[in-house]
């Protein structure tokens, strides 16, 4: 129980963490950074509210939903970074 | 039976054709055109289905207890779906004599028609997960298509809107994680049977609402609005005003009357209705000073979305019933009519901005001479937006102001009619300027292909919704949850 709580804490650090830098950054990039650290957050909580204790096997729905979150997360990045070269484009 | 699985053909139609566009780039315009048009028949078939037989649920694939994915439509889900085609069918026959360019076109049907699978399956979903996962999707085609003018100031804007989409959609994220913590439940009518008035439901309903608001540009979020509307290609823009803002505000009133209506705050729902008190004399304000229609036609989304959050501390002062329901009803006719108006306003500026090279408001003198049924659609578009009989906005105004007699909270009504004024100063500003004397704009001629569906949605906007939207507040009476159907 404890454990499992330490870890959905860290989780909800990490997000304020990151949110903090995604409200406070003005460049695209760091902003960019900051969402990743937040959205790492959000799924170490996924991660963390499987548990149920040594006896029973992890509860499989919380993984689906974070496997799914990420495979969200790393297109919109590719999509952020192939708009923000799109952007140097012009400026060159 | 066809009919009966209306829903599922709504999202396998356009589905299909997005795809099938993608590899048939060529063939690109008919298959999205013929997609929209079979979409458009299948959202009449639902609503007439759900008018007859109540809200449906349809689980896919025959997967039972929330194993599989639950669609669930009630009224104001099929009038939310049945607006969505009907505005993207008729800005997909503009688009298709907007891009003249056969390079560009292959980039927009795919993205374009993604779009409307995203909405569809948003406004259908039945459980949290899935919400986040169209909300995702929503977002990046959006983005995709904001994109699609090729400068610098759209592809920069389109940067700004994707991370604000990112955070929105992260922060709702962590509200539904909370929410599997406390509950194990992630569909929404379980949900709705189990949850209680205690801290873990209330942070993850203000983390939700939180997301939602920033995506639906609410005051004071809504710097990124302006100029992702304003740049983006003008079927782009109609489609993000009209449809892709308002889904958000859709799903904070399901979210709230819906599921959470235990853990509601009445303090919580009077500071979403001051802030869009706030957004109506803002967005107005800003609207009136605007030097491009375009710009002008965003800042009036902001003001225009205001309206749709007084609603909130208005049906909250209702019991569940008939009369709470009526208040929905009123604000759908409002989001409705907003919708048709928009869009309209946003080809209607299109057609200007191509014809004139152009959208300053300032010199756009002898437009009404060149370009007659145009300004005759921005002038239909504007007696929805300011109000004024016969639109359906005229209802949906009438209502808001009479419920807010008969709840005791006057103050709204002088924002509401701050607003009106002031939207009736912004279009009659452009109105004046259009049939100003100077000759800036020459000779040109504008495709029927153009002016005709922004036609047609602004006359939905005035004369449909005015006169023939009686049925619809025995719909929402009929076939809502809140109905306790």
């Amino acid at each position: 129980m404890l454990q499992e709580l330490l870890y959905g804490l860290a989780g909800l650090a990490v997000f304020v963490i990151g949110l903090r830098g995604a409200l406070l950054h003005d460049n695209w990039l760091l902003r960019l950074l900051s969402l990743n650290v937040c959205g790492a957050g959000v799924f170490i909580t996924f991660v963390a509210i499987a548990y149920r204790g040594l006896t029973l096997p992890a509860d499989p729905v919380p993984h689906a939903l974070v496997l799914t979150g990420i495979v969200v997360a790393v297109s919109a990045m590719a999509m952020a970074l192939a708009l923000g070269r799109r952007l140097r484009s012009y400026d060159d | 039976m066809m009919i009966n699985d209306a829903i599922v053909w709504l999202i396998a139609i356009p589905l299909l054709a997005s795809l099938l566009s993608l590899v048939f780039p060529k063939k690109g315009t008919a298959i999205a055109i013929a997609g929209s048009i079979l979409g458009l028949l299948a959202s009449v078939a639902l609503v007439y289905q759900v008018y007859q037989s109540g809200p449906i649920t349809h689980e896919l694939g025959g997967w039972k207890d929330g194993l599989g994915i639950v669609l669930r439509v009630d009224a104001m889900s099929a009038l939310f779906i049945v607006m969505t085609m009907l505005v993207v069918t008729m800005v997909g026959f503009y688009a298709s004599a907007y891009f003249t360019d056969a390079h560009k076109k292959a980039q927009f049907w795919p993205l374009w028609l993604m779009m409307v699978v995203a909405l569809i399956a948003l406004l259908a979903s039945g459980d949290l997960f899935n919400l986040y996962v169209t909300l995702e999707l929503l977002g990046l085609s959006a983005v995709g298509l904001t994109a699609l003018s090729d400068n610098r100031a759209a592809v920069q804007a389109a940067i700004r809107y994707l991370g604000i989409g990112l955070l929105g959609s992260l922060v709702f994220l962590m509200g539904v994680a909370l929410i599997y913590t406390a509950y194990g439940v992630l569909d929404l009518a379980m949900l709705a049977t189990v949850v209680e008035a205690e801290p873990a439901a209330q942070l993850a309903l203000a983390l939700m609402t939180a997301g939602l608001l920033i995506k639906s540009a609410l005051f004071p979020m809504h710097f990124w609005l302006p100029a992702a509307h304003a740049n983006a290609p003008a079927p782009v823009s109609a489609a993000l005003s009209a449809l892709v803002v308002k889904v958000s505000v859709y799903l904070i009133i399901r979210l709230w009357f819906d599921v959470f209506s235990p853990v509601l705050q009445p303090t919580a729902s009077f500071m979403l209705g001051v802030l869009g008190a706030l957004a109506v004399v803002w967005g107005s304000w800003q609207a009136l000073r605007a030097e491009r229609l375009k710009l002008m036609a965003a800042y009036s989304t902001v003001a225009q979305l205001g309206y749709l959050f007084i609603f909130i501390p208005l049906v909250m002062a209702f019991p569940v019933g008939e009369e709470r329901n009526t208040a929905l009803a009123a604000f759908l006719l409002l989001a409705l009519t907003h919708a048709f108006a928009k869009s309209a306003l946003f080809l209607s500026s299109g057609v200007v901005l191509q014809r004139a090279g152009h959208d300053r408001i300032a010199e756009l003198g002898g437009t009404a001479r060149a370009l007659p049924l145009t300004i005759f659609v921005i002038a239909l578009a504007g007696v929805a937006l300011i109000g004024l009989p016969p639109s359906g906005s005229f209802l949906g105004k009438w209502y808001l102001i009479s419920s807010a007699v008969q709840t005791g909270q006057w103050w709204w009504i002088v924002v509401i009619a701050m607003g009106s004024l002031l939207a009736a100063g912004y279009m009659f500003r452009i109105l004046g300027h259009a049939f100003g004397p100077d000759e800036s704009i020459g000779k040109v001629m504008a495709k029927g292909s153009e002016e005709i569906p922004a036609l047609i949605l602004a006359l939905t906007a005035t004369v449909v919704l005015g006169f023939g939207s009686a049925w619809m507040w025995d719909f929402v009476n009929l076939a809502s949850p809140l109905a306790g159907n």
